[in-house]
């Protein structure tokens, strides 16, 4: 056997986690990912993946990068260095946004939380973490805000699944159980859980509903165990980045380095709706931002290429990086990539992501995937692939 | 610390193969765990060739896929169809019930042995 994937083990320069002794004493499969040394997985992938989508699932989600972004003009700041508009995110609410640099292209997307009139915090994928604060200490120069690099006092742990809410709920004061039930999407409140001072969000990247908890990292352990703990008799279980893969492969949700890198822009990536072009200032003036012209200049044109999601109508799935072509046609005439793919463990066959030319990018067109050399036919479908019952 | 069959023989590409007639063929523990579930396994159909050191199937996983080298050359007698119906044989059982195939051997590539093989992969 080789393995034909990247063969992920943990570098000598990698971080850990606040959480690393839990991971280490619960047997965990570690990971190295964007500078960190993670569990890939607990016990098994598909326990963990159904876990989260039949019960809930605990993400130890400590590599995120956490900005805080404070003081008057934070707004006016970040209205500059983002695409999105970040004047018009009330407080308790939060956007998900993207940095782009002066050509548009996408430096990392983003979650912003609005804590107070004059505070932001700012989630950044690990591995482009250093670059986006250090893009945010300078493009924020000549405002009236602070850039504070929270992440090494920050712990981010993640509850998702239909279980959630009566997990967290469980955790926190008699009076605040309804303030979690009522907790929208893209939402926080600052809450005590477990005993523990946390901001909690209404936010995940697994296709259901969850929360994300951000601690102190010296109080991250307790959290941990006592999410746990709380939990594990309505089925919650530790889950890796294995799991959260397949889990928002499934959910149709960019991951930063497959979909996402600095050779796309947001359009490519069909969510040109985060680029905000007519943000104004505060005397209702347009406003300028990092990449506006470039992306100004790209809006209502044809992208040269299209993000779409593939159906495998055979077993083997396509991976990231694998070929998307023409059936039966010259196996060179590549007309895309594939960016993300597996076999989706709740809807029994492979999904992929593949960035195609425009004009094989219709839905129910079918195409081909050169998986190591055979072609397996796809058809492009909508995305998400999977999309959570409806209880409420 | 991993224990591998004494009985069995080793590949450095992690299949482990067992002697007898036929000589059956499976991908070792250590595979299996850095593979995680697997879900798919195609493998050569009884009759086939197969050829050592040459790729003969292919496992895949949640998370990744390998492709599965014969450790003998000769004539595959019989698969698995337990496990290709269930790949998560593999893992449970990768030394019994999640063998893959048997072969009729007309001559073995280069093995290891279980110490040798531990040695290997570190455990």
């Amino acid at each position: 056997m080789t393995d034909s994937t990247e063969q992920q083990t943990g570098g000598p320069t990698d971080r850990h986690s606040p959480l690393h002794g839990e991971h280490v004493a619960l047997g965990a499969n570690l990971t190295s990912f964007g500078g960190w040394l993670m569990p890939l997985r607990y016990t098994s992938d598909l326990a963990e993946h159904r876990a989260v989508r039949e019960a809930a699932g605990l993400f130890d989600l400590s590599h995120m990068g956490e900005i805080e972004v404070s003081g008057p003009q934070a707004a006016a700041a970040l209205d500059h260095a983002l695409v999105g508009n970040l004047t018009a995110v009330a407080v308790g609410r939060a956007r998900y946004t993207m940095i782009c640099a002066e050509d548009g292209s996408v430096l990392d997307d983003l979650v912003v939380y609005r804590l107070g009139a004059e505070r932001f915090l700012v989630v950044a994928n690990a591995g482009n973490a250093p670059l986006v604060t250090a893009e945010l200490v300078r493009r924020c120069e000549g405002f009236d805000a602070t850039v504070t690099d929270q992440a090494a006092d920050t712990a981010l742990v993640a509850v998702q699944g239909p279980r959630a809410e009566d997990i967290v709920g469980s955790l926190v004061a008699p009076d605040d159980v309804q303030v979690v039930k009522d907790l929208k999407y893209y939402a926080s409140v600052e809450l005590r859980v477990a005993g523990i001072d946390a901001l909690v969000a209404r936010t995940g990247y697994t296709g259901e509903d969850g929360f994300e908890l951000f601690v102190p990292a010296g109080q991250a352990r307790e959290l941990w165990q006592k999410v746990l703990a709380a939990g594990e008799p309505v089925g919650l279980v530790p889950a890796g980045l294995s799991a959260r893969d397949s889990l928002r492969l499934e959910a149709g949700m960019p991951l930063y380095g497959h979909e996402l890198d600095t050779t796309t822009t947001p359009y490519e990536a069909g969510l040109g709706r985060v680029v905000k072009l007519d943000k104004v200032d505060a005397e209702g003036a347009p406003l300028d931002f990092v990449g506006r012209a470039a992306l100004a200049s790209r809006k209502g044109a044809q992208p040269a290429r299209v993000l779409v999601g593939l159906r495998g109508l055979g077993k083997r799935p396509a991976r990231a990086g694998y070929a998307v072509v023409i059936p039966g046609k010259e196996p060179d005439v590549r007309i895309g990539l594939v960016t993300s793919g597996a076999p989706s463990p709740t809807l029994g066959y492979p999904i992929a992501m593949a960035y195609v030319t425009p004009e094989f990018s219709a839905e129910g067109t079918e195409l081909a995937v050169d998986v190591r050399g055979r072609e397996e036919p796809v058809v492009i479908v909508p995305m998400p692939f999977y999309r959570r019952p409806q209880t409420s | 610390m991993a224990d591998f069959p004494a009985d069995l023989q080793y590949t450095a590409e992690h299949e482990w193969l067992d002697a007898s007639t036929p000589a059956v063929v499976g991908i070792t523990s250590t595979a299996a765990e850095a593979l995680g579930d697997i879900v798919y396994l195609e493998l050569p159909e009884v009759g086939a060739t197969v050829t050592a050191g040459a790729v003969i199937g292919e496992v895949e996983s949640t998370k990744s896929v390998s492709e599965l080298y014969s450790p003998v050359t000769g004539t595959v007698a019989e698969v698995n169809q337990a496990a290709i119906d269930d790949p998560s044989l593999v893992n449970a059982e990768p030394f019994a019930g999640g063998w893959l195939i048997k072969v009729d051997v007309t001559e073995t590539g280069p093995v290891l042995t279980a110490d040798e093989y531990s040695a290997l992969v570190g455990g």
